[in-house]
């Protein structure tokens, strides 16, 4: 036996699970998106037929489908920056030299992303209650009127952000503090040396010994975000006016919902291509900044 | 409940075993429901299981939100059980995809059962193309909760028949609290107001050759009497997950007319204050001239087509179709019963408020029985909230909603070209 069969062998069991749930599944799926499968093809084979790329071409005349990829780039473009900047200025704070009780900090912070995310939406919404809302309450004390957060289609989309951002960007903050906990103190006492404030510090030591981090964690958001799917389903079932909806939950409701799985299947492909697109560009950046 | 968790652990290991531990020759059921229904189905087995010494029940329970997938993900596997309960509005889909045993021939030799007592509009809603698919088990519809005391105030003291009534009433109730005070709770969030409205309309909404018939002039009145609630400001733009708690509001006088089903007497004799016990009152939903039709809903016992003991499975649905069993179990859950006798027992005549749920029942009437009238329904939700908060017309919304249709149906439409038999 060489050696590359003997590594071979040991990376089969792997190789061997990887394409049975994901290569198999995966192309199954492809095959299924370029049919009409729906509950007339599960009561009868017969019923279904090869419709090539009607359900992308339906699917991308679509009203909803635009509508819910509106709200879906809308809660990512929105999401995303908020909770990468939320990420880092928890990290800043954690990690600056003044801070006390740092691990009480760190765990309070990192809370909401290890809470039920059904539990803490039922407190949000709580929270986001119209009339008997904690946070109504408190804008009434500055004077400003009630708003309906959840059930004004203008709010509801900001609602979810802030209720995502809250529950996410402890992870992210995780990795940035393990991040800012890498760069040498003596590069800040250099920069301190040439007459760096603060903010000079921040802008060219922080930031770009952030950079690799920062990128590796704006894909990992960006793909999540992407994927919103569980906050709308709990908060506000796609609604009102389905200013939630967004394109998982399309999906969601087309395969499990109607048991439209060839429409579902094909909404698979377009999220998966777009997620892809997204991060071949953002790679490609990076790298033209780095180059 | 975490302490319960064991002991009910213990209860289900103890079942299992009781299941297989059955002696030979006995043959045990599967039977699956839902809810409430399934919680106290336990209490009336035992009589069952004493009358037929042959035979075991085993009840699985499925939560109502997770049912409609479990079913069709079972059909899909050929796990089906031996019966089930099913609301009634699952029961074309289902029968498309073969998955039930036709009953007829059962029926018509049943010693114990017979259609006639059985409420017209609920029973056509197990009938699919001239075969029964289902036996109802209890039945619902939607119909008008108000409060007795608020409508006294401006000056009625009957409940309004006509839409036109309802409207005065609405107005006089909102006059001096615009805004602040509304007539009439009809969350954006539910189809079922407004499908009660529309099924009082002659068109039907889905025609026969599987196309949309929203841009009748019956629905399109529909809609706008639906829509002008909200332009008029008797009813607010809220959709229920906005309502902290129904009855509460309701207590309060938020609203004084409610649209809702038979489960929420109940709820409403548990729920409000006990000073207004004797204020509120249910009564037939109105019609454009007069009392009019409602939604006929409800849950129908079926048997599976890969069931193995059909003939066991139909001696359950015929115990639990006994009037005197029926009453029993509406004593057990609320539930209304399904047939004629069972209502004339005195539990069921001494309660006011079921009398107008018997009067509805007689003019209840099925949905269209397409399979994919679910999602139908859901669109009908979906753009009647858009002319709700006026985006779109009355008409266009009409229009809107029947081009949705017609692309929900275009693959049915396109196998009864083919001659197939759907």
């Amino acid at each position: 036996m060489t050696r590359g069969t003997v590594g071979l062998l040991f990376a089969l069991p792997a190789l061997t699970v990887i394409a049975l749930f994901f290569f198999v599944p995966v192309f199954a799926a492809l095959a299924l998106s370029v049919t009409d499968f729906d509950i007339y093809a599960l009561a009868d084979y017969h019923n279904l037929r090869f419709v090539g790329l009607r359900n992308y071409l339906e699917l991308l005349s679509n009203p909803l489908f635009w509508r819910a990829l509106g709200n879906t780039l809308y809660f990512t473009a929105a999401g995303v920056p908020l909770s990468l900047c939320a990420s880092v200025g928890a990290a800043l704070l954690v990690n600056a030299r003044v801070a006390r009780w740092k691990g009480v900090m760190r765990t309070a912070l990192f809370a909401p992303v290890v809470t039920t995310l059904v539990g803490v939406a039922v407190i949000w919404k709580y929270l986001l209650h119209t009339r008997y809302g904690l946070i109504n309450y408190g804008l009434g004390k500055l004077g400003v009127a009630p708003i309906d957060w959840l059930g004004d289609p203008s709010f509801a989309m900001p609602s979810i952000i802030l209720f995502s951002v809250w529950k996410n960007f402890g992870y992210n903050m995780v990795i940035v503090l393990a991040a800012l906990q890498n760069i040498p103190d003596d590069l800040y006492e250099a920069a301190s040396l040439d007459g760096a404030g603060a903010w000079q510090q921040f802008r060219h030591v922080t930031l770009p010994m952030l950079g690799p981090t920062l990128l590796f964690v704006s894909i990992m958001t960006i793909a999540g975000y992407f994927q919103l799917f569980a906050e709308p389903y709990v908060m506000t079932q796609g609604g009102p006016a389905q200013s939630t909806l967004s394109v998982l939950y399309l999906l969601y409701e087309d395969g499990f919902k109607w048991w439209n799985l060839g429409k579902a299947s094909a909404v698979a492909f377009v999220l998966f291509l777009m997620m892809f697109a997204v991060t071949a560009l953002q790679m490609r950046l990076s790298r033209s900044v780095a180059a | 409940m975490r302490r319960a968790l064991p002991a009910s652990l213990v209860a289900w290991l103890l079942l299992a075993l009781a299941a297989c531990g059955a002696p030979q020759g006995q043959t045990v059921l599967r039977f699956w429901a839902m809810g409430s229904e399934s919680e106290v189905l336990a209490q009336l087995l035992p009589e069952f299981e004493r009358q037929h010494p042959g035979i075991r029940v085993k009840i699985e329970q499925l939560p109502w939100t997770a049912a409609h997938e479990k079913l069709l993900t079972a059909v899909a596997g050929d796990s089906t059980p031996d019966l089930c309960q099913l609301g009634n509005t699952w029961i074309p889909e289902l029968a498309a995809l073969h998955a039930l045993a036709p009953l007829d021939e059962r029926l018509a030799a049943s010693k114990t059962l017979s259609r006639a007592d059985y409420f017209q509009g609920i029973w056509d809603t197990n009938v699919i193309g001239e075969r029964t698919y289902g036996i109802p088990w209890y039945v619902d519809t939607r119909l008008l909760f108000y409060r007795k005391d608020l409508l006294a105030e401006v000056g009625y003291s009957a409940p309004p028949r006509t839409w036109a009534q309802l409207t005065a009433v609405l107005a006089a109730r909102v006059k001096d609290g615009k805004g602040e005070r509304y007539g009439i709770l009809l969350p954006l969030n539910e189809w079922e107001p407004l499908l009660a409205l529309a099924i009082q309309q002659p068109e039907p909404m889905v025609t026969a050759d599987a196309r949309g018939n929203f841009t009748s002039a019956g629905f399109e009145r529909a809609l706008g009497f639906y829509s002008s609630m909200f332009e008029s400001g008797y009813a607010p733009l809220v959709s229920a997950s906005q309502i902290a708690n129904v009855w509460t509001e309701f207590g309060r006088g938020y609203f004084s007319f409610y649209i809702s089903g038979p489960w929420n007497i109940g709820e409403f004799n548990r729920r409000l204050p006990q000073e207004l016990a004797g204020s509120w009152e249910t009564a037939p939903l109105p019609g454009p001239d007069g009392p009019a039709a409602s939604v006929a809903g409800g849950a129908s016992l079926a048997v599976f087509r890969r069931s193995q003991h059909p003939a066991e499975a139909w001696q359950l649905i015929e115990y639990l179709s006994q009037p005197d069993v029926q009453v029993r179990f509406h004593e057990l859950t609320g539930d209304m019963p399904a047939r004629r006798s069972a209502w004339d027992a005195p539990a069921i005549t001494a309660d006011s408020h079921a009398r107008a749920f018997r009067e509805q029942m007689e003019r209840a009437r099925a949905t269209p029985k397409v399979p994919e009238w679910e999602q139908i329904v859901n669109e009908m939700r979906i753009v009647a909230e858009l002319v709700a908060r006026r985006q779109l017309s009355v008409h266009a919304g009409a229009v809107e909603l029947n081009r949705r249709a017609d692309r929900i149906l275009a693959k049915r439409r396109a196998l009864l070209a083919e001659g197939v038999r759907l």
